[in-house]
């Protein structure tokens, strides 16, 4: 028994993304087509070239209608999945494994998520019949745990602390500036971000991920076919999801510094990709950036940094796109907004420009290596995926 | 000879805010009275403080020897639907019991504990009488000056009585003198000269008369009158008609709790009682259509009997409230909702299926390993055995905040949202609302209690849960 992987053995040949915001003149249907069209553009296949299709959204529809439907899919498995802030990679691990198994040659994963509809504010999740115990925190909230206990661990002063906060922020807003499909694409100012309205002290409404709409979309084949479509393809490494047992809620144990889903699922991806030393060998990565304290643990849970010194590489700019390890050089969720089934490949599709040197001014020098990862549900009781990918064979 | 029935125990709430009557008057440019009322929260109902109040009843008396439940209040929470349920769920009672409602008066406190004391007559071990009031009172009115909330509950029985129930009399008379009707939110008054002279004071004279006359004793014999009218004056009125030193009257709370409707009278004798003598006489009589007294003598007892907060110690422990919260909390000052979908409404078979989870806090220890775990689990969360649980109390576990959030994004009638993780002494995890709390004053490391509250109301279900409070 063993998480075995499949590194080197998939490639994706082509992608596609749509520009992230309030698409308020575009519906579920548009962003699927614009997504999937721009990905078999990309790979130069046609509709009827693809075999089969993973389609992730958490709640812009069910079945895979919701995708065969507006792209007209002539008769072929169409498989809706749902893995909460995960789902867009849930999405691309099951295409991934699909053609690796021979079952398929070409197979197309594809996210999406609308949710500026719903006219709420902040994710609607429509939860099951239940006692009326679970209570209602929000997302934020949630996350906000994290940096008391942060700060507490270490010793960091609540104001430096709240600092390191506000430069995860400030960089990611810096990398979305150069980035046409952002849903925000300006630089903010450290007082701007760091005065920004109260959601849950410490984070202001600056610290929280956007909410917008967004679709993206990878397809994949086996790596020995990769050529026949492609001459630059990006070749999986790793692919890796835990569900977690959620004992942090229950557990006295977890101290709310670190998601120990993410530890464990960065081990078996590292495992699988042959890392061995990821502050070193990690190129860049796009990380789940939810909510800044987010970012600022899984820094540690990544082993870029040493446990209790992410806040100081963040403030000694290691993690800029200019740094040693650049992280959400796209801009990140903080960026785009955060259309749930659609972030995951949406990080994917930075890859895919970085590797193949596509990514114009945020262009990181020659990467080798990258790292993707998503995170869905709460400090201590969590769902996380990571992928390594490469360039390269080997 | 008949089996004289008495108080065995008891326990009072006092709700935590305080809402100062210059508060009212600084906002409505009414003249500011004098003092301050207190103000069950937002997550609060007559409900919850019973529960409250009957928890500390039960601390010296097992809940399974009770075999009648009877619920008091002017102001249920359920109108179909007993409300008593939810006491006995909560105060984990067995369900072999007699239960009931009573209300339409603010005389159902005294009537439920004639009631208790009825069933210990007719052979039940114990009685439990819950009383919890919620008053509401329309703005600018003087009932909302008055009026204030609050609980108190008694356990009665045959032995190990710390005050016997001596004598008891009533009254009944049809009289204008409150009235709500069906679906009216605020209740009307009569000209107060009329109820006064007509209905509370004869009433009241009468009714103590005939208590006494039952007992062969005369005035002069009571250590203490508890009297529970509208009117202040009425207690002046009596002590002068049957020659009762002033002295001896009870505070009515009138300037700290305000007169908490049917939980009053109870409340008024739970402050009493610490303090009172073996051999004491100690008479309660409260008024309304009518009116009940009814005579105790303290037993040796008492002296051995400490309540688990007391009157005094709850009012102490306070916190003010703004008028516009209070209006909001009443929902009297409608809001606009949030940009969020309205909570669902809590499903009737996974309630009952974790009656004893949702409703008494009990969640479960593993058998295996003895690490306790909330809620309830299948798997142990520690050594992941399967089915060596074995159910586990936490309500009456104190508990240190290990991480905390304040949620101002969060739609509440409070806002912001305190949510705390708790590790409780003895074991346990937990993460739920904290209430009665200052936001900016939440630390690691802080001591908290459980409290039973009303998370929301949503397609008439209320969702009645537990979260965390600075212990009190």
């Amino acid at each position: 028994m063993a998480s075995r992987g499949i590194k080197d053995r998939v490639a994706i040949i082509g992608m596609g993304c749509t520009k992230f915001g309030e698409h308020w003149d575009k519906g579920t249907e548009d962003l699927l087509v614009d997504a999937a069209y721009q990905a078999y553009e990309s790979a130069g296949v046609e509709p009827k070239d693809v075999d089969a299709y993973w389609l992730g959204t958490m709640g812009s529809g069910i079945s895979g209608l919701t995708l065969s439907e507006p792209l007209k899919i002539q008769y072929k498995p169409v498989t809706r999945v749902e893995n909460m802030c995960a789902t867009g990679s849930e999405a691309l691990r099951q295409a991934c494994y699909a053609v690796a198994s021979g079952a398929f040659d070409v197979a197309m994963a594809i996210g999406v998520e609308k949710l500026k509809d719903s006219g709420y504010s902040g994710l609607v999740i429509n939860n099951p019949p239940n006692d009326g115990t679970q209570g209602s925190m929000t997302a934020p909230a949630s996350f906000s745990l994290l940096a008391p206990a942060y700060f507490k661990k270490y010793g960091l002063d609540p104001d430096k602390g709240k600092d390191v906060l506000t430069r995860i922020a400030w960089k990611n807003h810096k990398n979305g500036a150069k980035n046409p499909k952002a849903q925000f694409q300006k630089e903010v100012s450290l007082e701007a971000i760091k005065n920004s309205p109260k959601i849950a002290d410490p984070l202001g409404i600056m610290d929280c991920s956007g909410v917008s709409d967004g679709s993206a979309a990878a397809i994949v084949v086996r790596a020995e076919d990769a050529h026949k479509y492609c001459k630059n393809p990006i070749y999986i490494k790793a692919l890796s999801f835990i569900a977690g047992p959620a004992e942090g809620p229950l557990s006295p144990e977890y101290d709310f510094t670190t998601f120990t889903e993410v530890v464990a699922s960065a081990k078996d991806a590292y495992a699988q990709a042959g890392i061995t030393n990821p502050r070193e060998q990690i190129s860049m990565a796009e990380v789940h950036d939810c909510f800044t304290p987010t970012e600022l643990v899984l820094y540690e849970d990544f082993g870029f940094s040493p446990r209790g010194t992410a806040w100081q590489d963040v403030l000694d700019g290691f993690f800029d796109l200019e740094g040693k390890l650049p992280v959400n050089p796209d801009g990140g969720l903080k960026s785009f907004g955060h259309p749930i089934g659609a972030s995951g490949l949406r990080m994917m599709y930075e890859m895919w420009l970085q590797l193949r040197g596509e990514a114009g001014p945020r262009q990181i020098k020659n990467p080798k290596v990258g790292l993707t990862h998503n995170l869905g549900g709460a400090p201590g009781r969590c769902v996380s995926f990571v992928s390594v990918v490469g360039s390269q064979v080997g | 000879m008949p089996v004289m029935a008495g108080i065995v125990s008891y326990g009072s709430y006092v709700p935590y805010r305080r809402l100062k009557r210059s508060a009212i008057a600084a906002v409505l440019g009414t003249p500011a009275g004098k003092g301050e009322r207190a103000i069950a929260s937002f997550d609060e109902d007559s409900v919850s403080m019973a529960v409250e109040a009957v928890r500390d009843a039960l601390k010296a008396a097992p809940p399974g020897n009770v075999q009648a439940l009877i619920f008091a209040t002017t102001t249920p929470p359920y109108a179909e639907k007993l409300n008593a349920a939810v006491i006995g769920a909560a105060a984990l009672l067995p369900a072999e019991i007699r239960a009931s409602d009573m209300t339409g008066s603010v005389r159902a406190g005294l009537s439920a504990l004639l009631q208790g004391a009825d069933a210990i007559g007719g052979g039940a071990k114990r009685a439990l009488v819950a009383i919890g009031d919620c008053r509401l009172a329309a703005p600018e009115g003087k009932a909302e000056q008055t009026t204030g909330d609050g609980a108190v509950a008694f356990v009665l029985g045959a032995e190990g009585v710390i005050a016997e129930i001596e004598a008891s009399a009533s009254l009944t008379r049809e009289f204008l003198d409150s009235w709500r009707a069906q679906g009216e939110r605020f209740s009307h008054s009569w000209e107060e000269r009329f109820t006064l002279t007509q209905a509370h004071s004869p009433l009241l004279g009468a009714v103590i008369k005939n208590v006494l006359a039952k007992a062969k004793i005369a005035p002069g014999d009571l250590s203490k009158v508890i009297l529970d009218a509208p009117n202040v004056r009425a207690a002046d009125e009596i002590a002068r008609a049957l020659k009762i030193d002033p002295a001896k009257f009870s505070d009515s709370f009138a300037l700290t709790v305000g007169q908490t409707g049917a939980a009053h009278a109870g409340l008024m004798l739970a402050a009493a009682l610490p303090s009172a003598k073996p051999g004491d006489r100690i008479l309660v009589a409260t008024v309304a259509d009518g009116a009940d007294a009814i005579l105790l003598r303290v037993t040796p007892a008492n002296a051995g009997f400490k309540p688990v907060h007391s009157v005094g110690r709850m009012i102490e422990s306070k916190g003010d409230v703004s008028y516009a919260s209070y209006l909001k909390w009443r929902e009297i000052l409608p809001t606009e909702p949030p940009r969020r979908p309205d909570p669902d409404r809590p499903a009737g078979p996974p309630m009952m299926r974790s009656e004893k989870w949702k409703f008494g806090f009990i969640g479960s220890r593993c058998t295996n390993c003895g690490t306790p775990q909330l809620p309830p689990q299948l798997v142990c969360v520690k050594c992941h055995q399967r089915g060596k649980m074995e159910p586990y109390g936490f309500a009456d576990r104190t508990a240190k905040i290990a991480t905390y959030a304040i949620d101002r994004l969060a739609y509440s009638l409070n806002p912001p949202t305190v949510n705390v993780v708790l590790d409780f002494a003895g074991g346990g995890r937990f993460l739920c609302e904290m209430t009665d709390c200052e936001p900016d004053k939440v630390a690691i490391g802080d001591e908290v209690e459980m409290t039973f509250r009303r998370l929301f109301t949503a397609a008439g279900v209320n969702n009645y849960f537990w979260k965390a409070r600075p212990k009190r």
